[in-house]
C-alpha cells in the first residue's frame, strides 16, 4: 500500500465546518488515480494534508507506512511556480538544492530535458517558455523530489484545450517508464478517465465514490472517442448531478 | 543608428521641452522681463559654475556627497536590519512598525536643530539627518517586499521539505529584491536633500551650504548653480542604483 489514509478530517482554523469529514482511501504502489468533485469538497485540503503542509490532526495519513512530513512526496500545484530568476534546469534542482541530495545530477536532468524535448531550453529562464513547456518543467522539478508519490493539483488546467491535449499525450508517454504513484485533481472529467486506474468522486456530503477505470495501458489520447470513454462520462457526470 | 533613433523615441519629447523652456527662460531674463537675482538666466548659471569649478566641484560637492553617501550607508544597513527583524518577529514587527511611521511624521527641518546639538557641527549633524530621511524608504520597500511574497511559492519549498533558511535564502530574498531597490532608488536621492538640509543648519562646506551662502549674498546664479549640481548628483546615484538594478534582476525586466 502507498497511500492510505484513515478517517481523515480536517476543518481550517477560525471555521467550524470540516472542509474534509472521515475520509478513507487506499492507492497501490504505481496507481494512477484522479480526485474529482465540486469546489469546496476539500480536494485540494486533501493534496496538502498528504503533502505535509497542514498537520493531519483526525484521522491517519500514512505514506509507504509512514506519516508523511515536508518533504516526503512530490507536490505540483496548479501554477507552475518556477522561480522567474532561475533556468530550466536550475529550477528543476532545486528541490535537491533545498534538500541537500546530490542522488541526482544535472545529468540526470539534461536527460529528462531531452527525453521531453525542452533541452534547448534548459538555459531559458521561465518567462521565456510557453504555458505547456513550463508546466512540463514544472512536473520534471517534482519528479527530482526524488518521491514515489507525486500529488499533482490541477497540473494541467490554466493551459488551452489542445495545448492540454498535448499534455495528455506526453503525460501518457512517460507515464510508462516511471513508476510513481500519482494522485491527481482534476475538474475535467474526461482528462480523469483518459490518465486514471480508480477516480475518486468526492461528494458534497463527504462521501466518496469509487469509480475503476478498466481501460486497458497503454494509452493515447485517442481512446477519448472510445464508447467506453462516453459512458464512463454518462455514469460520473450522473451521479454528479445527482448529488 | 537604431540606438539614436530608440533615444530620441524615448527622450526625443523631454528634450525637446527642455530646449523651449530653458530658451524661453534665457530670453525673459536677457530682456529684463524678469530681474536676475530672482531667476538668473541659464546662460550666467553656467558662467558661474565655470568661474566656481574649483571651489564647487573639488571643494563642495565631495563634502555633500561625502555626507550623502555616508547617510545612506547608515540608512542602507539600518533599514535592512530593521525590516528583517520585523519580517522574522511578529513582536519586533509590532513595536517598531509604528516608529517606523512616526519618524516620517516629524518634520525634519524642524527637528535638524536639535540635531547639531546632538551632533555637533561637524559631519555627524548632516549624516543624522540624512539617515532620518533616507532610512524611510529602505524600510518599507524591504519590509513590504517580504511581506508580499506570494505564499504558494512558500508552500511549494516547505512541501519539498526546505527549511526556514532555505526557504529565505531561496526565495523570499530573491522576491523582496525588486520591491527593496525602489526603496533604494528612492533613498539615494533622499540622501542628497537630506544632506543639503544638514549644511542649511550649519556647515563650513558643501552645496547646501553654498547655496544658503549665495542666496545670503542675493547671488542667485550661485544658488542655482549648485542646485544645478546637485540634481546632476541625484541623477548620477540614481542611475547608478538603476544600472545595479538591471545587472542583478535580469529575470525581472519586461521584454
Amino acid at each position: 500500500m502507498s497511500v492510505c489514509l484513515e478517517n481523515v478530517s480536517y476543518t481550517y482554523p477560525g471555521e467550524t465546518k470540516p472542509v474534509i469529514f472521515n475520509f478513507s482511501a487506499h492507492i497501490e504502489k504505481g496507481e494512477f488515480v484522479s480526485l474529482i468533485g465540486k469546489s469546496g469538497t476539500g480536494k485540494s485540503t486533501l493534496l496538502k494534508l498528504i503533502a505535509g503542509l497542514f498537520p493531519c490532526e483526525e484521522g491517519i495519513i500514512s505514506v509507504n507506512g509512514k506519516t508523511p512530513g515536508p518533504g516526503s512526496v512530490g507536490y505540483m500545484p496548479q501554477r507552475d511556480l518556477l522561480l522567474p530568476w532561475r533556468t530550466v534546469i536550475d529550477n528543476i534542482m532545486l528541490p535537491l538544492e533545498v534538500q541537500n541530495k546530490r542522488n541526482l545530477t544535472k545529468a540526470d536532468a539534461e536527460e529528462w530535458l531531452k527525453r521531453i524535448g525542452l533541452i534547448r531550453w534548459k538555459d531559458a529562464l521561465p518567462k521565456q517558455l510557453s504555458g505547456g513547456m513550463r508546466q512540463r518543467v514544472a512536473f520534471l522539478r517534482t519528479l527530482f523530489m526524488g518521491s514515489e508519490v507525486l500529488l499533482l493539483d490541477e497540473p494541467f488546467a490554466a493551459l488551452d484545450a489542445l495545448t492540454k491535449r498535448e499534455m495528455h499525450d506526453w503525460l501518457l508517454s512517460i507515464w510508462k517508464e516511471l513508476d510513481n504513484t500519482i494522485l491527481f485533481i482534476t475538474h475535467d472529467l474526461e482528462e480523469a478517465i483518459l490518465l486514471s486506474d480508480k477516480i475518486l468522486l468526492l461528494h458534497a456530503d463527504h462521501k466518496v465514490e469509487e469509480i475503476i477505470v478498466d481501460l486497458p495501458r497503454p494509452r493515447s489520447v485517442d481512446m477519448v472517442y472510445w464508447p467506453e470513454v462516453q459512458t464512463y462520462r454518462k455514469t460520473i457526470e450522473k451521479k454528479i448531478a445527482n448529488e | 543608428m537604431s540606438k539614436l533613433k530608440r533615444l530620441l523615441a524615448d527622450y526625443g519629447a523631454f528634450g525637446l521641452l527642455v530646449i523651449i523652456v530653458v530658451s524661453l527662460w534665457e530670453w525673459a531674463a536677457r530682456t529684463g522681463k524678469v530681474p536676475s537675482f530672482i531667476i538668473p538666466a541659464p546662460s550666467k548659471v553656467l558662467e558661474m559654475l565655470y568661474e566656481q569649478k574649483q571651489a564647487l566641484l573639488w571643494v563642495h560637492t565631495p563634502a555633500t556627497l561625502k555626507e550623502a553617501l555616508i547617510g545612506f550607508a547608515f540608512s542602507f544597513a539600518g533599514g535592512i536590519t530593521i525590516a528583517l527583524a520585523m519580517h522574522f518577529s511578529k513582536l519586533v514587527e509590532k513595536m517598531l512598525y509604528p516608529f517606523v511611521l512616526f519618524s516620517q511624521t516629524i518634520p525634519v527641518i524642524a527637528l535638524s536643530p536639535i540635531f547639531v546639538l546632538w551632533f555637533g557641527y561637524d559631519i555627524w549633524s548632516k549624516i543624522a539627518v540624512t539617515v532620518l530621511v533616507a532610512f524611510f524608504p529602505i524600510v518599507i520597500s524591504c519590509y513590504d517586499g517580504f511581506k508580499n511574497i506570494d505564499q504558494d511559492y512558500v508552500d511549494l519549498l516547505r512541501s519539498m521539505g526546505a527549511s526556514k533558511w532555505k526557504i529565505f535564502i531561496k526565495v523570499e530574498v530573491p522576491f523582496a529584491m525588486p520591491s527593496l531597490f525602489s526603496g533604494i532608488k528612492m533613498a539615494v536621492i533622499y540622501s542628497i536633500v537630506g544632506a543639503t538640509i544638514g549644511e542649511w543648519l550649519g556647515a563650513s562646506e558643501g552645496l547646501g551650504y553654498y547655496t544658503r551662502r549665495m542666496s545670503g549674498n542675493l547671488n542667485a546664479e550661485g544658488v542655482f548653480a549648485a542646485v544645478a549640481l546637485l540634481t546632476v548628483l541625484g541623477l548620477v546615484l540614481f542611475s547608478i542604483a538603476t544600472f545595479i538594478e538591471k545587472s542583478f534582476l535580469k529575470w525581472n525586466r519586461k521584454s
